[in-house]
């Protein structure tokens, strides 16, 4: 089936198998390979994109649901090569380790301050729970994005 | 992973949902958020042919005020439940236990109507329902009908809903009465190893368990034993008098007995205060 999805601003257009699912869609047809697939359960939240700007998990949605609507991945957030004030948080607070969770924890940390601008360390905590760091590297993911808020 | 092979089409109304459900039978599902379905489907747990995506039926994602009680469309996602004022006014349970749904990932895309028809007994919403005794409403191909949260949940991920029928509405009673939602897990986002979802208003109270048994669980003889004077200690020793818990990795049936009369008793303390 044909799907039409403008990924980062841009219009795209594939024809797909209905069970694409919306993560292989950014990875492999468009080659947008930011967004990783971890768990491949909705548990991990690697996988984290934003669907007409709210965060969602993109191993549990069909490339078919996300038909004529609008995502953003990691890709998209730098600007004129400057980075977005979460990614440029991240790096100022060490709120990576191996990096594998991390464009999944910047989607929902973004989706979480366009819902919350101004959240507590407990917010944080909780607005996170849906991605997780093998790192185990939390306590400057969450400095990073309390940064980010400021 | 990948779902097995199956063809999807939309349905832009419940009536054409229906029809087309009609049409293909056994071998079609309802898509709605798919939080529940796309899981089962790439494990290979289920393999619809025909998916027919509801996810777009936008008039079935309302929250309104139908005086005794909230009306909630099918398609109301679990992140409106949680935020909703109205619903935190008249039904402060319902809301909460909406927050508890998975993560804010999660409950941006799944539905309660999606939940509470994947009649998952480890979910928190079909027990939290039962507890605040909500009717839903099914529509098929010759109209609708109520079905009582009590008499919904037949089996593992089984209810009452015909094959050509779809959820279109719950309606939950207002409840001013104290209330607490106790959900005892693992790591932030996982199922309920036990739940516990009650209120308490004087001597009435409602009490509903979840991954109690093969469905959600009514705790009749908690809610029985406090009409009748008992203590909330008292009474919360009742508390897996009808459930049947399974052992698991989490937990043995044993363990799931102590923590289900552990959870109401706190669960009824914190509804008194």
């Amino acid at each position: 089936m044909k799907v039409s999805i403008t990924v980062n601003g841009k219009k795209s257009e594939h024809d797909v198998e209905p069970r694409t699912l919306l993560v292989h869609y950014v990875r492999e047809n468009l080659g947008l390979t930011g967004t990783n697939i971890g768990c491949d359960t909705s548990s991990c939240g690697a996988c984290t994109v934003h669907l007409n700007g709210e965060a969602v998990k993109s191993c549990t949605i069909l490339a078919a649901q996300a038909d004529g609507c609008s995502v953003d991945t990691i890709e998209g957030l730098s600007k004129d090569g400057v980075m977005h004030p979460m990614q440029q948080a991240f790096m100022e607070n060490h709120g990576l380790q191996c990096g594998y969770c991390t464009p999944g924890m910047v989607m929902a940390a973004i989706g979480l301050l366009n819902e919350n601008p101004h959240p507590t360390e407990e917010d944080v905590r909780l607005g996170l729970e849906g991605n997780l760091c093998r790192c185990t590297g939390y306590h400057n993911i969450v400095k990073s994005v309390l940064a980010a808020a400021k | 992973m990948i779902p097995a092979a199956f063809d999807f089409k939309r349905a832009s109304s419940a009536d054409e949902a229906i029809s087309l459900i009609g049409q293909y039978g056994d071998e079609a599902k309802f898509l709605a958020g798919g939080h529940s379905l796309i899981p089962l489907m790439k494990l290979r747990l289920a393999q619809p042919t025909m998916l027919i995506d509801i996810g777009r039926i936008t008039d079935l994602s309302y929250i309104k005020d139908g005086g005794d009680h909230i009306a909630i469309g099918a398609l109301t996602r679990h992140m409106d439940v949680e935020k909703s004022d109205l619903l935190k006014k008249h039904v402060p349970l319902l809301a909460h236990a909406a927050g508890h749904v998975g993560d804010a990932q999660v409950r941006h895309r799944g539905t309660i109507g999606g939940s509470l028809a994947h009649a998952d007994s480890a979910s928190d919403l079909p027990a939290t329902t039962l507890a605040l005794g909500a009717t839903y409403i099914a529509q098929g191909p010759n109209g609708q009908r109520q079905i009582a949260a009590k008499d919904f949940y037949k089996g593992f991920l089984e209810s009452a809903l015909a094959p050509d029928e779809m959820l279109v509405e719950i309606r939950v009673p207002k409840n001013t009465g104290g209330w607490s939602f106790q959900k005892f897990n693992r790591r932030a986002q996982d199922w309920a190893i036990v739940g516990v979802a009650a209120w308490k208003n004087g001597k009435d109270s409602g009490v509903a368990l979840v991954n109690m048994g093969s469905t959600p669980i009514l705790a009749t003889s908690v809610s029985a034993a406090l009409a009748s004077g008992a203590s909330i200690t008292e009474a919360a020793e009742l508390a897996a008098a009808e459930a049947e818990p399974q052992s698991d990795l989490n937990a043995s049936s044993d363990y799931r007995t102590h923590l289900a009369k552990v959870l109401v008793r706190r669960a009824l303390e914190d509804s008194s205060k």
